[in-house]
């Protein structure tokens, strides 16, 4: 039933995710109506909270920093073959990292030297715990998918146990770690932008947001200007015959996920080094799975990624500020959204081909017999 | 005093291995038919959903489970929709389901309970009460054992009863009945399926519809028999746990059944176990415990006891040859 079908390249890479999209979109809208709110208000107050104001602004670019993070991570296993769905324990073991780095080292290193390590810890650590399912789908055939999905829980379940034990605050009862020294803190974007004499407000936004902006660039350079990144997406295109021309695809598949890893686990270092200054549970609180969502509205293309990322920050921030202004609103509304983000664009998204496809011909056909004649007849 | 620990033990697992038991119920059912269900949590999640509000507007129980069960076999039908008519990716579709459930039942929860998401608690008329206690009462009487099993496995509710039933007969549906052996098949070598001239879809579709059956029991029981209510994700990685158990249980009704209750026992001991010295080992963190069933499975996935192997055809969509 389902042929593959052609499309000109610019209704796939621009058309088909925005008709993926509004169709989510759309779902959202009338369960915003169901619950008794106004789709319009909702909007309006929406894009007001997320870019209304220089604070509103910055948490957006706050939350899209880490959907960088993630949804490149999906984006670079995904070329490679594999599908990641470990984002959340690839972060978590990279804000272990991180905060490993910091209780360890804080004290006796300066900031020049402490950043930097922590955000190597970071991507160690996210790296290891990705390459480890990578490596036992290519030498011992258990699929990653759920080797993954069981990695998020040991990932958690390591965390938890670290923070109620070796690693918790003497005296303080919530399970966390202490407060990281000064040099250990990644600086807030209000600060940077304070040694220019430019007045910003304190938001979470740090200097992380370079970084993700680092991690695009290199992950496009990385797929598509190297031999690496060649043979990376050769093998994702055609494991048989990548191999048949030369290829390891099973060391590739566990390079991809290792560098997936790497990059899930830099979101320890938005979260961890730049916003808590202290190791604690629950960080990531679902970065891992947005990711996945990114991912497919970026079409895995780190500039497409880039923009889902601020999408999806902005409805982060605005969902806040929704929840803020409008009594009953709740920011669940923009999990949910995620999800359906997930149907449509990921799922479902070859359900709406055939009927682009099908006005693409009754278009281009009207045109070619406009421009061509009637000599078709 | 030792008789009551072992036998409550014994209680505890098996009423928290019901969910897990009837989710791994429904992966098995679709899986051998080649379909992923990645979705068992999220599914099991919005049909607890689903029972908790009808039970509470209606006080009905049989309209809260028939409602689990309409909401259920829809979303199933959504699966089916999405991956077995136009070749989606299942694992995405699982994700997909999932993700949304955790907003909207909690979004849903907000507009029509107010109480911040969670259900008001449900009325006895929805709960479900302990079945065989005069005959729990009888077997306590005999001497040594007579506690302890009393205890373990009498007294329990209609479901706890019902999802050991399940077992046996998703055993005997797929083992011993022609439908069995073709939804076997539609998961393994699906062409030949095609050949014989059986529908691969319409078996697909009929073994994501009873799936969506046993995920709504199981999300049912939740409400019903675990909980006074519902709370915003209560499933708390149940399916996850129980996509776990059907892979340890090697796709296999009756594995599955073992694994779930071994992974329910971890999960009523990790409980008790909190604070306790071993003679030997010393404390034993929860975490550790909790953490087990996973470890288990990727070691086990990874062949390095026993070997687990999936249907052959799981997660690719059939294409009809022409």
């Amino acid at each position: 039933m389902t042929q593959p079908v052609e499309l000109p390249r610019w209704i796939d890479v621009a058309v088909l995710p925005a008709v993926n999209l509004a169709m989510a979109l759309l779902v959202a809208g009338l369960v915003v109506l169901l619950v008794g709110f106004e789709p319009g208000q909702v909007i309006a107050l929406l894009i007001k909270g997320a870019f209304g104001s220089q604070a509103g602004l910055s948490y957006t670019l706050y939350y899209a920093t880490t959907f960088v993070f993630t949804g490149l991570a999906v984006a670079v296993a995904f070329h490679g073959g594999v599908f990641n769905i470990g984002g959340e324990g690839q972060a978590i073991m990279g804000g272990l990292g991180a905060g490993l780095a910091a209780l360890a080292l804080g004290a006796v290193l300066p900031a020049a030297l402490m950043l930097p390590l922590m955000v190597l810890a970071a991507a160690l650590f996210g790296m290891v715990w990705g390459a480890v399912p990578g490596a036992l789908q290519a030498w011992r055939g258990s699929h990653t998918v759920i080797t993954t999905i069981m990695f998020n829980f040991i990932a958690a379940a390591l965390l938890s146990y670290l923070l109620v034990g070796a690693l918790k605050e003497p005296g303080n009862m919530t399970p966390e770690s202490r407060a990281f020294a000064d040099s250990a803190r990644m600086p807030g974007i209000h600060e940077a932008l304070g040694w220019l004499g430019v007045t910003w407000p304190r938001t979470p936004l740090n200097l992380s947001v370079l970084l993700a902006v680092a991690a695009a660039v290199l992950v496009y350079l990385g797929l598509w200007k190297t031999r690496a990144g060649y043979a990376l997406r050769a093998v994702g295109f055609a494991p048989d015959a990548a191999l048949y021309a030369g290829m390891s695809p099973k060391w590739l598949v566990t390079g991809a996920m290792a560098a997936s890893g790497a990059l899930a686990g830099l979101v320890g270092v938005n979260e961890i080094a730049g916003v808590h200054g202290r190791l604690l549970p629950d960080f990531v609180a679902g970065a891992g799975f947005a990711g996945i969502a990114v991912c497919l509205i970026g079409r895995s293309h780190p500039v497409g990624i880039v923009l889902a990322s601020l999408l999806f920050g902005a409805l982060y921030q605005g969902g806040a500020e929704l929840a803020f202004e409008i009594n009953g609103f709740s920011r669940d509304m923009v999990f949910m959204l995620q999800g359906l983000v997930v149907l449509f664009a990921g799922a479902m998204a070859r359900v709406a081909a055939p009927t682009l496809a099908r006005l693409w011909r009754a278009v281009s056909t009207r045109r070619t017999v406009a421009v061509g004649g009637a000599g078709h007849g | 005093m030792d008789e009551v620990l072992i036998g409550s033990v014994l209680a505890s697992t098996l009423r928290v291995s019901v969910p897990l038991i009837l989710c791994a119920l429904a992966g098995v059912l679709c899986e051998r038919a080649g379909v992923i269900d990645l979705g068992l949590e999220g599914k099991m999640l919005m049909t607890a959903f689903a029972a908790a509000s009808v039970g509470t507007w209606t006080g009905s129980l049989a309209l809260a489970l028939a409602a689990a069960v309409v909401v259920g076999v829809m979303l199933s039908m959504l699966h089916g929709y999405a991956c077995v008519s136009h070749g989606g990716d299942q694992v995405v579709l699982g994700m997909a389901i999932t993700m949304t459930a955790a907003g909207l039942t909690v979004v849903l929860g907000i507009a029509w309970f107010a109480q911040g998401g969670q259900t008001p608690a449900l009325p006895d008329s929805v709960r479900l009460s302990g079945w065989f206690e005069g005959a729990g009462a009888l077997v306590a009487q005999v001497p040594w054992v007579g506690q302890a099993l009393a205890l373990a496995f009498f007294g329990h509710n209609l479901m706890v009863y019902g999802s050991l039933l399940a077992v046996v007969g998703v055993w005997w549906l797929l083992y011993r009945t022609r439908f069995g052996l073709r939804l076997r098949a539609a998961g393994e070598n699906p062409a030949m399926v095609d050949a014989a001239g059986v529908s691969v879809k319409l078996l697909r579709y009929q073994a994501l519809a009873l799936n969506g059956v046993m995920c709504s029991m199981a999300g049912a029981y939740l409400v019903v028999a675990q909980n006074p209510s519902f709370i915003p994700n209560m499933t708390a990685g149940r399916g996850y746990m129980a996509l776990a158990a059907l892979i340890f249980g090697k796709w296999h009704p009756v594995g599955a059944l073992w694994a779930c209750l071994l992974f329910g026992f971890m999960d009523a001991v990790s409980i008790r176990l909190q604070g306790v010295e071993l003679p030997g080992i010393g404390e034993v963190p929860v975490q550790f415990i909790q953490a087990l069933p996973y470890v288990m499975t990727v070691v086990l996935l990874a062949g390095f006891i026993g070997r687990a192997v999936a249907p052959k055809a799981l997660g690719r969509p059939y294409v009809k040859e022409r």
